[in-house]
């Protein structure tokens, strides 16, 4: 009864190593496949794929002011965005413009965007009545000095589109 | 055709035709120990991007790819980088043993490549106890470790430098005992003799099962031994930090690190030079055409070969599998390996005596 | 295997002060942590006595910042919360929001909600098992889980604009439509993922020292999962029941076939076991889902100016870790009164001490790996 007890434990002894075995040979068999199979590798080689590399046009990279070929954007100075962003990012700088039939109409002065606040959350583009802001794809934004970060978007000199309201 | 021994013989006869034998001996010491420190930097340099390059692959990624030709002068560059480091010692630390640690990491491995034969009849010191030899001086480098260990001042080094001690001193065992499989075999300690004796086939195909069974047992001890995954625990990353070379930086750093990567080397050479016939080529039994061909290859590419094979086997292992623990560790030595090996040895002998090996 | 429950009995005698006994500080930068935890060990040798975490590394206060923020501005900050699984941060907030409003939401919209939740939750699994398995020492699996991960943070990108703070569910259903190519790529995400799956099993699974590290180790029992308020692969990884898409299902996941996996066996590998098999399940919701958007809009009309009645509204769902809850006191204006959130990290957190106590420092953290802890979940 012993003796068969003994063979019991030997074989178990002997079928727990062969598995053990089994299995770690398993995991080299799986990376040796890896090791000799390059066309597997995912790495991107991004400073070098620039040229290559597109970044879908949801992405949500900075917010820019789009200008037409007059220098003419849609902003009409609401301030919808300002009040829909969450962390004091945009703030939107008014100014009376005197209209050729002598009235006075707001308009932007400028929209100052600051880039170091934003966290890319959508809610100002959301909020645009006037299709007047975007995201746009860009995603290096580090600079050497923080004050480059604060943008104006639209551009000097430029005044908004005929019809936009 | 040139070979190490050809070059070894012409460099001593002109040396003792122009020397007397004192300054003959000075000199070839000095060369000698010119050759090590260069061997040491240069595997420090292949086993370093060798081993980024294994693993990257493994991990599906490219690995090192700026410096050089392909990223192989990364570890080169990488190099450079710790030699301008700053060498710091943390206030507290035992001075005097934190600054000794890794050199003598540094020299236990340099000990240890006296008795390797490196190619045909090319060997630093062919000692008539050359296995005992590797397994005494190999059991220093605990020393080494324990002492970065304590002398930091770290728990962290502290608790990796006991866990190698314990790891260390078990794996010892079985190492020795699968080692000792051969030397029964062979009826020698002079590892010049054990590579003789494999003229006609590799111990590792002449010594049936029992043989493959040493020659596993002993990739697993040596891979515990110096402290690689899935043994790791001196180091290990993700409990430890660093395990003993925690406070390490600069070339102090640089030094235990070459030093692991000259003890895996060295431990690959010996296994090599035990299991897989060290420089003798591949032979199979009476083709003549097949053996000429093998015999051509240098016996120093089969040198290397083998124990870049054994170094890529070692590097395979850690890029697959996760850590033990230290119980599982102390548990798989010493209620697997060493019973293994120790009927193992039994059979070896059996086979011995028997002459049941070819 | 060593005995534990030994160990523990011994534990408990031990004093935690004096010879013997030891101190250290894992944390707050630790390879280990996954982030500014800082746990206080206490060790006899390599067997741990006490664990005491200190948190507060990383705390923004976003339940003191949402009170200050209108509905709609207050949910991008919890994308920050816990940001593996942001969708459905969002998702809880967007929900609590139109259980106030009484806003219906757009089928479409919920279907949309529904598939980007489980595409999150797998993504958060996938980073798990890669981060579990480099917690137990196996570096390789790490980028293995990323090749899969990376593969939905590209639809994300592609539909959301973000690849992990996304914000894209807003009160009233989600902020655009699915982006064109959207089924098209999560079918060949679905293809990848079948094709590589078995992988898992042969890299980490089934891996014996995987499973000697995993087995027998951390075991929490049912009553403990219960007392300490664990919820998600960790109360499930003990056979207690708590999958809030089962028990109170939102949206349409009453309509949807998907099963709670439970184990029983309460240690780490039954945890283990659970992520990787929710994976599964979610797989299969995606895929019930990804031929059946209906048509409609992808988001109802809502007033520019959201303003809840006056009153207490709470919705909880089910995130990667377990359950979310999201409380809003109102006072009928346009910001929250007060805003609570309970998160799962904190009480999964909780447990830690009793669950490793008497184990040796290997074991917490492949223990504290299978918790799955998101350190800015715990601390908000």
């Amino acid at each position: 009864m012993a003796f068969l007890k003994l063979i019991m434990f030997l074989k178990d002894y002997i079928k727990d190593v062969f598995g053990a075995i089994k299995s770690l040979a398993t995991g080299m068999k799986r990376t040796g496949y890896y090791f000799t199979h390059h066309k597997e590798i995912i790495t991107q080689q991004y400073p070098d794929n620039r040229e290559t590399l597109h970044l879908p046009e949801r992405f949500k990279g900075e917010v820019v002011m789009p200008h037409d070929e007059n220098n003419e954007h849609r902003c009409t100075g609401c301030t919808a965005c300002e009040l829909a962003c969450p962390n004091g990012t945009i703030k939107v700088v008014t100014k009376f413009d005197i209209t050729p039939d002598g009235k006075k109409k707001k308009a932007i002065d400028k929209l100052v965007y600051h880039l170091e606040l934003c966290t890319m959350c959508n809610l100002c583009i959301e909020a645009c009545p006037s299709d007047a802001i975007k995201m746009a794809q860009t995603f290096e934004h580090s600079v050497f000095d923080r004050a480059q970060l604060t943008k104006v978007l639209n551009k000097p000199g430029s005044k908004i589109m005929d019809g936009v309201e | 055709m040139w070979s190490f021994s050809k070059i070894a013989n012409i460099i001593h006869e002109w040396l003792s035709q122009t020397f007397n034998v004192t300054w003959t001996t000075i000199i070839e010491m000095v060369i000698a120990g010119v050759a090590v420190i260069s061997l040491f930097a240069v595997l420090g340099l292949v086993l370093v991007i060798m081993e980024r390059k294994v693993s990257a692959w493994m991990q599906i990624r490219l690995g090192p790819n700026r410096v050089g030709p392909k990223g192989l002068l990364q570890s080169l560059a990488d190099t450079l980088k710790l030699l301008v480091k700053e060498g710091m010692t943390p206030n507290g630390a035992d001075k005097f043993l934190f600054n000794l640690a890794p050199f003598i990491a540094m020299m236990v491995a340099m000990l240890l490549l006296a008795p390797i034969a490196f190619a045909k009849d090319f060997q630093l010191w062919d000692l008539n106890i050359g296995v005992l030899y590797v397994s005494a001086i190999s059991s220093i480098s605990v020393i080494s470790i324990l002492m970065a260990g304590w002398a930091s001042n770290n728990k962290y080094s502290l608790l990796g430098a006991m866990r190698s001690g314990a790891q260390i001193v078990s794996y010892e065992l079985s190492a020795g005992l699968s080692v000792l499989a051969i030397v029964v075999l062979t009826g020698s300690l002079q590892l010049s003799e054990i590579v003789n004796s494999q003229a006609n086939g590799w111990w590792i195909f002449k010594g049936h099962i029992p043989a493959i069974i040493a020659f596993i047992t002993f990739i697993i001890a040596v891979t515990a031994e110096t402290n690689r995954a899935p043994f790791d625990l001196a180091e290990a990353e993700s409990e430890l930090t660093a395990g003993f070379h925690t406070e390490y930086s600069g070339m102090k750093f640089a030094l235990f690190f070459l030093a692991e990567y000259a003890n895996v080397f060295i431990v690959c050479a010996i296994g090599a030079t035990l299991f897989l016939g060290g420089w003798m080529p591949f032979h199979i039994g009476n083709w003549n055409g097949f053996n000429n061909i093998m015999d051509w290859i240098p016996s120093s590419v089969w040198f290397f070969g083998k124990t870049f094979f054994l170094i890529f086997l070692i590097m395979w292992f850690r890029w697959t599998f996760p850590r033990l623990r230290i119980d599982q560790l102390l548990n798989l030595e010493w209620k697997y390996l060493l019973p293994i090996s120790m009927v193992n040895i039994l059979l070896v002998t059996a086979m011995a005596i028997l002459k049941w090996h070819f | 295997m060593y005995r534990e429950t030994q160990i523990v009995s011994d534990v408990a005698k031990t004093p935690l002060t004096g010879e013997g006994t030891f101190t250290i500080n894992v944390g707050p930068q630790h390879p280990a942590t996954h982030g500014v935890l800082h746990l206080v060990i206490t060790l006899n040798g390599e067997t741990i006595l006490n664990i005491e975490p200190h948190l507060g590394y990383i705390h923004r206060s976003i339940e003191k910042m949402c009170e200050s923020l209108t509905y709609r501005q207050f949910i991008y900050v919890t994308s920050r919360m816990d940001y593996l699984s942001a969708h459905i941060n969002n998702h809880a907030c967007a929900l609590c929001v139109e259980k106030g409003m009484q806003i219906e939401i757009p089928s479409r919209a919920q279907v949309i909600r529904v598939l980007m939740d489980e595409l999150t939750r797998i993504a958060s699994h996938e980073l798990w098992w890669g981060a579990m398995a480099m917690d137990v020492g196996a570096f390789t699996p790490f980028f293995h889980a990323f090749r899969e991960r990376e593969t939905i943070n590209d639809i994300m990108e592609e539909t959301c604009g973000a690849r992990l703070t996304m914000n894209y569910m807003v009160p009233g259903g989600v902020m655009y439509d699915i982006h064109p190519n959207f089924q098209k790529r999560v079918k060949d995400f679905l293809q990848l993922y079948k094709r590589k799956i078995h992988e898992y099993d042969e890299l980490v699974t089934g891996n014996i020292i995987f499973q000697n590290r995993m087995k027998g180790v951390g075991v929490l029992t049912a009553e403990d999962v219960i007392s300490y308020g664990c919820t998600g692969p960790v109360a499930r990884g003990s056979g207690v029941s708590s999958d809030i898409r089962k028990l109170y299902p939102y949206e349409i996941y009453d309509k949807l076939e998907f099963d709670e996996v439970l184990e029983t066996a309460g240690d780490s590998f039954a945890r283990y076991l659970i992520r990787l098999r929710e994976m599964n399940q979610s797989i299969r919701i995606v895929e019930q889902l990804i031929d059946n958007i209906p048509e409609g809009d992808f988001q109802a009309k809502t007033k520019a100016v959201l303003k809840l009645p006056k009153g207490e509204f709470y919705q909880r769902v089910e995130t990667a870790r377990g359950e979310l809850g999201v409380y809003i006191v109102s006072e009928g204006g346009t910001t929250p009164y007060r805003i609570k959130f309970r998160s799962p990290g904190f009480s999964n957190l909780s447990i830690l001490n009793h669950m490793v106590k008497g184990s040796k420092i290997g074991d917490l953290i492949a223990a504290m790996g299978t918790l799955d802890l998101v350190i800015p979940d715990i601390d908000r």
